[in-house]
C-alpha cells in the first residue's frame, strides 16, 4: 500500500490510518418518529453502539425518510424528501436505523424514486448498501450477539412486518435477547401478524387498524409477558396505545432499550 | 372510502360469530398449506415459485402468440374459441347458442370468472336457468350472495346458516350435520346434472400447446358439468394461458398446496375438444370463451401486469390481516383480499375504486405466500401513487395534497422542521408520561381523532432526540 493512501479520506471523513487506531464511525438516523416521540429508543442505540466501540455520529439535519409521502402515494413529496436524506448521508459510511421499516424504505424504495435521475439513483443504490437496521448492523457487523445487557423481564417478540419480509430480521433480535440476563423469552402465536399500524392506514381505517391491533394484544396477553419487544417504534407505538386503551399491564421496549439495560 | 365500505367493515367488525368463522377459516387453511409447502414434504417449494413467476411473466409478455396457438389446437380438436370483450358479449353467446340448440338448463361449476360477470344472473334475465354445482356456491346461490372467498365462497356461512337456508329455500327439514346437508344437495344437483344442456365450468389453466382446459376441484361436479351435457362451455380470463402441457408439473404443486394444502385436489381434468368417434363419454360441442373485461388495460402496463400472474389460490387472502378482520363482502367486487384489491381497480379502473389500494398496512403477507410471486405491497404503492395522481388532476382531496406539500417541505428543512416540532410538542400534553386517552382541543385534528378512536396517544416527551443528543 503506498504510504500516501493512508492520508485518503474515506467515508465518514476519516483517514486509513485514523480507522486503524480510532474507533470506527457510524452515522445514526434515529426516525422522526424516535426523535420526536420516542427520545430514549434513539439515545439506547448510541449507548449499545459506543459500547461496541464505535463512535457514534447524528448527523443534524436528519428528519424523515419520506415513507408516510410514499405510503400515501405522494411520489414528488417522498422523492423531495428523500433527496435530502440522501444529501445529509452522503459520506456515511455505515447508517444504522432503530427501525426495519425506515430501513426497507431507504434499502428498496429509494432508487425507485428517481426514474429520470441517473445520478440520484446511483446514490440511492449507494446508500442501500449502507443503511443498516440496528439488530442486522449488531450481528452481521459488529458481529456480536452478547452486548452484555441484563434485564429481569417476561418479554415476547413481536415481529415487525418489514424487518421480518424485507430484511429476513427473525432469529437475529431473538438470539440477541437470548443473551440478556435475566430475559424470559415467551413467543406469542401471533409474533408474525401485522400489528395494523401501517403508516396513514392507522388513521385512514382506524376501526380495521384498532381491531388488527385487538388480534395482536390478545396473543400478547395469552403469553403472560410483561413487556413486548421490536425493532420498530412505529408497530410499538401501535400496540402500546392499544394496550393502554384495554387497560393492560404490559408496556412495550424498543429491542435498542432491552440492549441498553444492565 | 365509500359509506358502504364503511358501514359493511363496521358489520363485519362488530360481528363476533363472523370474525370467528372467518379466522378459523382461514386458520385452517394457513395450517393447512404451512404443511403442505414444508422444506421437508416439499424441498424445492421456492424455486418452484420462482419457477412459476417466470413462465407466467413469459406467457404474459407473449400472451398474443400463445393465445393464437391455443386457439390452433382448440379449432384443431373440434372445439372453437370465442373472444369475448366483456359480460353482455359473453351472455350474449350463450343465450345465443342456448336458443339455437335449444337448451332449457345450465349447470355450472365454480368459476370466479363468471361471477365477475355476473352470468346466472344475466341468464336468469332471460329466464335461462343456470344451477350452481360446487356446494359452497349452490349455497350462495340460493342465499342470493356472492363468494366470500375466491377459494371457499361459503367461508362465512356456518352449517346452522346452511341449514336454515336449506329448510326454506328446498322445503326440507332443517339438517344441521354437514354429510347429511351434502346429500340434500347431491339430491338435487344429480337431478340437474341428468336434465341440463349445457355445461358451463372455468378454467384453471389453459395449456396452449395442446388446446386444453384444465380444471382441478374436490367435488367431482366440475367432471360432470364438462362430460354430462351435450355442450360444454368453458369461460376463462386471457391470462389463463400457459405455454406447455408439462409446465403443469409446477402449477400444479402449487395450486392445489397454496389454496387447501393438498398436494392435488381429488380430481384434475384435462379437457380438449368435444368427444370424437369411439369415446364412450364428452360433450358434442366443445366451446372456451376468452374474456377479456379490462385484462388488456393490465396488459398495457408492463410495471404491473405481474397481477394477471394470479392463479387464484386465495392464500393471499387466507393470511391478509385486513381480510381476516373484514371478510370478503366487504370488498367492493368479486375478487377480495389483497389480489381483490389489486385487480379491481385495475380491471374498473383506478377511478372506479380509488380508496381500495390504502385499505391495506402493507404488511407484505400476502407477497410471502403467493405461489406465483406477485409483489402485491408493490402494486398497491404503485396504485396509491396513480390514484393521488388522478385526485390531483381532479383537484379532489385538497387538505390532505396541501398537507403533504407543506410536510414534505418542512421534511427538507430542519431547521424548520425542529421549530415546528417543538411548536407542536408545546402543545402536546406530556401527561406524566402515560398514554393519553383524548387529546386538547389544539390537537383536535381528523388523523388525532382517527388515532384515538381506536388507541391512545402517546405523551410528548419533554426533549426530542436532537435536543438530548446535543446536551450528551
Amino acid at each position: 500500500m503506498a504510504n500516501s493512501e493512508l492520508w485518503i479520506v474515506r467515508g465518514g471523513g476519516t483517514t486509513l490510518l485514523q480507522s486503524l487506531f480510532m474507533a470506527q464511525r457510524v452515522s445514526i438516523f434515529v426516525t422522526c418518529i424516535v426523535d420526536q416521540l420516542f427520545p430514549n429508543v434513539g439515545l439506547a442505540m448510541a449507548d449499545v453502539l459506543e459500547r461496541l466501540g464505535y463512535q457514534v455520529d447524528f448527523p443534524e439535519d436528519q428528519t424523515c425518510c419520506g415513507q408516510p409521502a410514499f405510503n400515501t402515494g405522494y411520489r414528488r413529496e417522498a422523492c423531495q424528501v428523500a433527496r435530502h436524506f440522501l444529501k445529509v448521508f452522503r459520506d456515511s459510511e455505515y447508517v444504522v436505523v432503530p427501525s426495519g421499516s425506515c430501513t426497507s424504505m431507504i434499502a428498496h424504495h429509494f432508487h425507485d424514486l428517481f426514474p429520470e435521475d441517473p445520478e440520484a439513483r446511483r446514490a440511492a443504490e449507494a446508500l442501500a448498501q449502507r443503511v443498516w437496521e440496528f439488530s442486522k448492523f449488531v450481528l452481521e457487523v459488529a458481529r456480536v450477539d452478547d452486548v452484555g445487557a441484563r434485564l429481569e423481564d417476561v418479554v415476547t417478540y413481536h415481529d415487525s412486518c418489514h424487518a421480518l419480509r424485507e430484511f429476513g430480521i427473525k432469529n437475529g433480535p431473538r438470539r440477541l435477547l437470548a443473551n440478556v440476563r435475566g430475559l424470559e423469552l415467551r413467543e406469542m402465536d401471533a409474533a408474525e401478524e401485522c400489528c395494523g399500524f401501517g403508516g396513514t392506514f392507522s388513521v385512514k381505517f382506524p376501526e380495521i387498524s384498532g381491531g388488527m391491533a385487538g388480534t395482536k394484544i390478545d396473543s400478547i396477553v395469552r403469553t403472560g409477558a410483561k413487556t413486548v419487544i421490536s425493532v420498530d417504534s412505529s408497530c410499538l407505538m401501535q400496540i402500546q396505545g392499544a394496550l393502554a386503551r384495554a387497560a393492560l399491564p404490559v408496556r412495550t421496549m424498543h429491542l435498542a432499550e432491552v440492549l441498553a439495560s444492565r | 372510502m365509500s359509506v358502504a365500505f364503511d358501514e359493511k367493515v363496521h358489520k363485519t367488525l362488530a360481528d363476533a360469530n363472523l370474525q370467528l368463522a372467518i379466522y378459523r377459516a382461514t386458520g385452517r387453511l394457513i395450517d393447512h398449506r404451512k404443511h403442505a409447502v414444508a422444506a421437508t414434504v416439499l424441498p424445492d417449494y421456492q424455486e418452484l415459485r420462482t419457477q412459476a413467476n417466470a413462465i407466467k411473466k413469459h406467457t404474459i409478455d407473449h400472451l398474443d402468440h400463445y393465445l393464437e396457438q391455443f386457439e390452433a389446437n382448440v379449432t384443431a380438436h373440434g372445439g372453437k374459441v370465442i373472444y369475448c370483450e366483456d359480460a353482455t358479449e359473453v351472455a350474449d353467446f350463450v343465450l345465443g347458442l342456448a336458443k339455437e340448440r335449444g337448451a332449457q338448463l345450465i349447470v355450472k361449476s365454480k368459476s370466479m370468472t363468471t361471477e365477475e360477470i355476473d352470468l346466472n344472473e344475466r341468464l336468469e334475465h332471460h329466464k335461462l336457468e343456470s344451477v350452481e354445482t360446487d356446494l359452497g356456491e349452490y349455497i350462495l346461490q340460493l342465499a342470493h350472495q356472492r363468494p366470500y372467498h375466491i377459494v371457499a365462497p361459503a367461508l362465512h356461512l356456518t352449517r346452522y346458516d346452511v341449514g336454515d337456508l336449506f329448510a326454506r329455500t328446498l322445503g326440507v327439514a332443517n339438517e344441521t350435520v354437514v354429510e347429511k346437508q351434502t346429500l340434500i344437495a347431491r339430491a338435487v344437483l344429480r337431478q340437474k346434472f341428468l336434465a341440463a344442456d349445457i355445461g358451463i365450468s372455468g378454467a384453471n389453466f389453459l395449456v396452449a400447446d395442446s388446446g386444453a382446459v384444465v380444471l382441478v376441484e374436490n367435488e367431482g361436479n366440475a367432471r360432470l358439468t364438462t362430460s354430462a351435457p351435450r355442450i360444454h362451455i368453458a369461460v376463462a380470463g386471457i391470462e389463463k394461458l400457459i405455454p406447455r402441457a408439462q409446465d403443469l408439473a409446477v402449477f400444479l404443486k402449487l395450486l392445489g398446496r397454496s389454496a387447501t394444502g393438498q398436494a392435488l385436489t381429488v380430481y384434475t381434468s384435462f379437457l380438449s375438444g368435444p368427444r370424437r368417434a369411439g369415446e364412450i363419454d364428452g360433450p358434442e360441442e366443445f366451446y372456451v370463451v376468452l374474456l377479456n373485461n379490462g385484462r388488456t388495460r393490465l396488459l398495457a402496463d408492463r410495471a404491473k401486469r405481474e397481477s394477471l400472474y394470479c392463479i387464484r389460490c386465495g392464500a393471499c387472502l387466507n393470511h391478509c390481516p385486513v381480510y381476516r378482520k373484514i371478510g370478503g363482502h366487504s370488498f367492493p367486487w368479486v375478487y377480495s383480499g389483497p389480489i381483490g384489491a389489486i385487480i379491481t381497480p385495475q380491471f374498473l379502473g383506478i377511478e372506479h375504486e380509488p380508496s381500495l389500494p390504502f385499505a391495506s398496512s402493507l404488511c407484505g403477507a400476502c407477497a410471502e405466500v403467493c405461489p406465483v410471486k406477485i409483489d402485491i405491497p408493490k402494486v398497491l404503492l404503485d396504485l396509491r401513487a396513480e390514484a393521488k395522481q388522478a385526485e390531483g388532476r381532479k383537484g379532489a382531496n385538497r387538505m390532505e395534497r396541501l398537507a403533504f406539500k407543506i410536510w414534505a417541505w418542512v421534511m427538507c428543512h430542519p431547521r424548520i422542521y425542529e421549530m415546528a416540532a417543538m411548536v407542536a410538542a408545546s402543545v402536546a400534553p406530556a401527561g406524566n408520561g402515560k398514554w393519553l386517552r383524548s387529546a386538547p382541543a389544539v390537537m383536535n385534528l381528523p388523523p388525532v381523532r382517527a388515532w384515538l378512536s381506536q388507541r391512545d396517544l402517546p405523551p410528548a416527551p419533554a426533549k426530542s432526540f436532537r435536543q438530548l443528543w446535543r446536551k450528551r
